[in-house]
C-alpha cells in the first residue's frame, strides 16, 4: 500500500471554536480504494473533521492534498468535484424534489468533470441505475420528503454516489438503524468500494466498523490516539480505555 | 462652527440617546437573538405603544411612562397571542424562515395602516412636566425629556439583564436560545419558554413606545425608520447578548448625534444602516458575539 | 399532436396587448397598464432570487429607484435615447447586486434579507443628499411630446414596459428550466447539501441576485418619463418593496406565472382601491392578503391549483 500515491493525505489539521480545541494537529491518509473506519468518543472531532476535509468549514492549520492537489483553500463545491463527497449524519434531502430528482443535482454540478458527460436526458437514466443499486429504484418518482429513515440513508447515500467520489465519506450512515437495516447499509458500502471508490466509514456501531474497515483511525479529545490494522486498533489499550472509560 | 462645547452635547445626547435605543432594541434582541424570530413588525408594536399613551395623556393627562408600563400585560399577552400563531402557522413546518418573515411584514403593514387610519398622519405629542426643561449640568446642557427614557430604558435592560441570568425562568429562556433541541430532549416545554420570551419582548416594546413619544412627537410610519436601527444594534451587539446590545445602542446613538451635529439630520438614517452593512460584511458576530 | 411550448403564451399575449394599445384611444388605459406590467417586471424579478433560491429581498425599491436616478442622471448630462437609458440603470442595479451580494451572501438568508433594507435607507439618504438629482425637492423630466412610429410617448412607454415584461418573464423561464434553475431550487431546499453536492452556491447566488436587481433596475429607467417628476419618496416608496414580495407569493414562486398572476391581480386591486376607496388602503389590502396567503396558502394561487389538480387527479382512480 505505501508504494501507491495516497489519495488523501491531510497534515496537522487543527481547528478551534472560540477557546475550544475541536481538532489539535490531526494527520490522516487515505489510498485508493481504502476501507477506513474513524472512530472515538462523542465530542472527539470526527465530524470536524469531515467538515474539514470536505470543505465544509476551513480548518485553522494544516494542508490537505486530494490526488496530488492542494485543496485547503477550495470551497465545499469544488473539492466535491474533485471527488470528496461526504454524507450527513442527519439526512438532507432536497425536500421539493423526487428521490430521483435529488440525484440529478450532483450529477450535474458534480460529476460532469469527465470528458463524456452527456447531456440532460441520461442523468435521469444515471440517476435511477444509481437508485436500483441501492434499492431505492421503486421510490424514484415519490417526494423525498417522505421517506423512512433508512430510506432516506439510502438516499444520502445514493446522491453521494451520483457525485462521481474517488473518496466517499459515510458520517454515521447506521446510527439508530435496526440490526437487518445496518447490515443493509454495510453491504451496500462493499459494494461501492467494490467499485473502487475509497470509503471513510465513521460510526459508533463498532460491530459494522470491525467488519467493514482494513484500517481503523481513532480521534480523542481532537487528537488522533491510534490509526492501525483493524485487529491492532481494537485490542489497543488506549482506544478501549477512551470508550470504556467514558 | 464645530466648538468643543458643542462636541459634548452631541456626544452626551447621544449616549442618553443610546440609552434609548437600548430599549428599543431589546424585544429584538430576545425576538431575533435568543428566539431566532425575524420580528420585523417590532418598530410598529412600539408606535402602537406611542399611540396608546398619548390617547391616555390626551384624555386623563395621565403620565405615558406610567401608561405603557400598566399597558406591557396587555403587550404580553398579544405577543404571546402572536407567537402562538406564528409557531402553529410556521415554525413546525420546517420553512419557517421565508414565511415567517413574510408574515411578520404584513403584521407591520396592518398594523401601520391601522394606526394611520384611527390617527392619520399627524405628528402626536404628550404633555407631561419633564419635556420642555433641560438640566444642565457644566458646558452640558440635557433635556429632560431625554433624561427621564434614558433612565428608564437603563432601568429596563438591567432589569432583563438580572432576569435573564439570575432567575429559573430567565435562564431557561437563555437555555433554549442556546440549544434548543436538548432541552426538548430533556422534556422541556420549549414551545411555552419561546412564547413567554415573545410575550416579554412585546411587552418591552410597549414601554419603548412610551419612551419614544416622551422623546419625540411620533406619527404612524416612525416605525420604518426603527426597523434598520434595531437590527443594526442588534446584529452589531451580537445577536443574543444583552450587554452587547447595550454597548451597540450607545456606539450608534453617539455616532448618529455627532454625524448629525457635524453634517445635518439629513444624514442621520444613513448611519445605522451603513454601519449594519458594514458589520455584515466583515464580522457579522457582532462585538459579543460567540 | 404536437405540445405548443409554454414560451409561445407570454409571447402570444403580449403580441396581443400590444394591438389592443394600438386601437385603445383612452390615455388612462395607458398609464394604469404601465403599473401593472411594471409590477410584472418586479415581481417576475424578485422571484428569481426571492422564489427559486430561497434569498428575501426586502429592498426592491432600492434598485428600482437606481434605474429611475439613473435616468435623471443620464437625462442631465447627456439626453440619451430611454432604451440607454434602461440598459444603464439595468447595469448600475446590477453593479450593486453583486456587491451586496459578495458582502452579504455568505451569511445566513435572513441577514441578507435584514442587509437588503439596510441598503434601501442608505440608497435613498444618499439621494435625498444628492443635489445635482434634485436632493429632496425631487426632479423633473421634460416627457417628450412624441416618438416617432407611435401615437403619443405615454403610448411608448407603455410598449417599453410591455416589452420588459415580457423579457422578464422569458428570462425567468428560461432560468427555471435551465441547471441554474435547479441549483438555486437545490439551495433554497438545503443549501449546505447543495454546495456539498458540487452546486456553486456563492457562485449562483450572486448571479441570481444581480440578474433580479439589473432587471428591477431596468422597471425603474422608464419611470421619470412616466411620472414626470421623481423625488426619492416616491422612488423608494416602500409599495415597490413590499408589492415585489406579496405578488410572487400570493400567486406562487415556483413557476415563473405565479408572479405574472399575483402583479396583474394585486395591481388591478390596488388600481381599483385608490381610485374608489383611499391610497392608504392600498397597504392594508396587501398586508391582508400577503398574511392570509402566507398562513392558509404558502404556495400561491398557483398552488392552490396545483393541489386542486392533484385532488381531481386522484378520486376517480381511488
Amino acid at each position: 500500500m505505501t508504494t501507491q500515491k495516497s489519495l488523501l493525505e491531510a497534515i496537522s489539521i487543527g481547528k478551534r471554536f472560540g477557546g475550544f480545541v475541536a481538532l489539535d494537529a490531526v494527520d490522516i491518509a487515505i489510498w485508493p480504494g481504502e476501507r477506513v473506519g474513524l472512530i472515538g468518543p462523542n465530542g472527539s472531532g470526527k465530524s470536524t473533521l469531515v467538515n474539514c476535509l470536505s470543505g465544509a468549514t476551513g480548518s485553522d492549520t494544516g494542508t490537505i492534498s486530494f490526488d496530488g492537489r492542494a485543496i485547503e483553500r477550495l470551497p465545499a463545491h469544488r473539492r466535491t468535484r474533485l471527488g470528496i463527497v461526504r454524507t450527513f449524519q442527519i439526512p438532507l434531502p432536497f425536500t421539493s424534489m423526487t428521490v430521483v430528482g435529488n440525484l440529478t443535482i450532483p450529477l450535474r454540478f458534480a460529476a460532469r468533470r469527465h470528458p463524456e458527460a452527456k447531456a440532460a436526458e441520461s442523468d435521469i437514466e444515471q440517476a435511477l441505475l444509481i437508485l436500483e443499486d441501492v434499492g431505492l429504484r421503486d421510490k424514484a418518482y415519490e417526494s423525498s420528503a417522505g421517506l423512512t429513515q433508512v430510506e432516506m440513508r439510502k438516499l444520502e447515500l445514493a446522491r453521494a454516489v451520483a457525485a462521481r467520489p474517488k473518496l466517499l465519506i459515510a458520517d454515521e450512515t447506521m446510527a439508530g438503524l435496526s440490526n437487518s437495516e445496518v447490515d443493509e447499509i454495510i453491504s451496500l458500502l462493499f459494494k461501492l468500494n467494490d467499485q473502487g471508490i475509497a470509503i471513510i466509514m465513521i460510526e459508533h456501531i463498532m460491530g459494522a466498523v470491525m467488519a467493514f474497515s482494513q484500517r481503523v483511525v481513532v480521534l480523542v479529545a481532537g487528537r488522533k490516539i491510534a490509526d492501525d490494522v483493524t485487529d491492532v486498533v481494537m485490542r489497543n489499550a488506549e482506544v478501549v480505555r477512551a470508550y470504556l472509560g467514558e | 462652527m464645530v466648538t468643543f462645547n458643542l462636541l459634548l452635547n452631541a456626544v452626551v445626547t447621544g449616549i442618553l440617546l443610546g440609552g434609548f435605543y437600548a430599549a428599543v432594541t431589546i424585544g429584538i434582541t430576545i425576538a431575533f437573538g435568543m428566539l431566532d424570530i425575524v420580528n420585523i413588525a417590532h418598530p410598529v408594536f412600539i408606535v402602537m405603544g406611542s399611540f396608546i399613551a398619548y390617547i391616555v395623556n390626551r384624555t386623563f393627562g395621565v403620565d405615558p411612562i406610567l401608561t405603557v408600563v400598566m399597558a406591557s400585560p396587555l403587550f404580553f399577552l398579544l405577543g404571546v397571542a402572536i407567537f402562538r400563531f406564528y409557531y402553529a402557522a410556521f415554525e413546525s413546518s420546517g420553512k419557517g424562515s421565508l414565511r415567517g418573515l413574510a408574515f411578520f411584514f404584513g403584521i407591520l403593514f396592518v398594523i401601520e395602516v391601522t394606526l394611520l387610519l384611527a390617527f392619520g398622519v399627524d405628528y402626536r405629542l404628550v404633555q407631561t412636566s419633564y419635556i420642555g426643561p433641560n438640566v444642565g449640568f457644566e458646558h452640558v446642557d440635557l433635556p429632560l425629556r431625554m433624561v427621564i427614557p434614558f433612565v428608564g430604558s437603563m432601568a429596563l435592560v438591567s432589569g432583563l439583564h438580572i432576569f435573564f441570568s439570575h432567575t429559573f425562568v430567565g435562564r431557561a429562556i437563555m437555555a433554549v436560545a442556546q440549544d434548543e433541541f436538548a432541552l426538548s430532549l430533556m422534556a422541556v416545554d420549549t414551545v411555552a419558554i419561546k412564547q413567554l420570551a415573545f410575550g416579554i419582548a412585546i411587552a418591552t416594546a410597549a414601554i419603548a413606545g412610551g419612551f419614544l413619544i416622551v422623546i419625540q412627537p411620533v406619527d404612524p410610519s416612525l416605525g420604518r425608520e426603527y426597523i434598520g436601527r434595531v437590527f443594526a444594534i442588534c446584529v452589531l451587539g451580537g445577536m443574543g447578548s444583552i450587554t452587547g446590545t447595550v454597548i451597540a445602542a450607545f456606539l450608534l446613538g453617539v455616532v448618529e448625534t455627532v454625524t448629525s451635529t457635524l453634517f445635518g439630520p439629513s444624514w442621520a438614517p444613513a448611519v445605522s444602516f451603513a454601519a449594519l452593512l458594514l458589520t455584515l460584511a466583515v464580522r457579522p458576530s457582532g462585538i459579543m458575539g460567540r | 399532436m404536437r405540445r405548443i411550448p409554454s414560451w409561445i403564451w407570454p409571447v402570444a399575449v403580449a403580441v396581443f396587448i400590444l394591438t389592443l394599445s394600438r386601437l385603445v384611444e383612452n390615455e388612462y388605459y395607458m398609464f394604469a397598464g404601465y403599473v401593472v406590467l411594471q409590477y410584472i417586471v418586479l415581481a417576475s424579478a424578485w422571484n428569481i432570487l426571492g422564489g427559486y433560491a430561497g434569498y428575501v429581498n426586502f429592498g426592491s425599491a432600492a434598485f428600482f429607484a437606481i434605474g429611475a436616478y439613473g435616468t435623471v442622471v443620464l437625462d442631465k448630462l447627456l439626453e440619451p435615447p430611454l432604451v440607454v437609458a434602461i440598459l444603464f440603470g439595468g447595469i448600475v442595479a446590477s453593479l450593486v447586486g453583486l456587491v451586496t451580494a459578495y458582502l452579504t451572501l455568505r451569511l445566513r438568508g435572513v441577514f441578507f434579507a435584514i442587509a437588503t433594507l439596510a441598503l434601501a435607507i442608505v440608497l435613498q439618504t444618499l439621494v435625498m443628499n444628492w443635489e445635482f438629482v434634485g436632493g429632496p425637492l425631487g426632479f423633473y423630466t421634460i416627457r417628450p411630446d412624441s416618438i416617432a412610429g407611435f401615437p403619443s410617448y405615454v403610448n411608448y412607454l407603455f410598449v417599453v414596459m410591455l416589452v420588459l415584461a415580457l423579457i422578464s418573464v422569458l428570462v425567468a423561464r428560461a432560468i427555471e428550466r435551465s441547471f441554474v434553475g435547479r441549483g438555486l431550487a437545490a439551495i433554497r431546499d438545503n443549501e449546505l447539501a447543495a454546495e456539498c453536492c458540487g452546486v456553486p452556491t456563492l457562485r449562483l447566488k450572486v448571479f441570481a441576485t444581480m440578474l433580479s436587481g439589473g432587471l428591477m433596475g431596468m422597471a425603474g429607467a422608464p419611470f421619470p418619463y412616466y411620472i414626470t417628476y421623481l423625488d426619492p419618496n416616491s422612488a423608494f416608496s416602500i409599495a415597490y418593496s413590499i408589492n415585489s414580495i406579496a405578488m410572487p407569493l400570493i400567486g406562487g414562486m415556483t413557476y415563473w406565472i405565479g408572479p405574472v398572476i399575483g402583479a396583474v391581480l394585486l395591481a388591478v386591486i390596488q388600481q381599483v382601491a385608490t381610485v374608489t376607496i383611499s391610497s392608504e388602503l392600498n397597504l392594508m389590502i396587501v398586508g391582508v392578503l400577503l398574511i392570509s396567503f402566507i398562513t392558509l396558502a404558502p404556495n400561491g394561487i398557483v398552488g392552490l391549483f396545483e393541489s386542486y389538480r392533484q385532488q381531481r387527479h386522484r378520486r376517480p382512480g381511488t
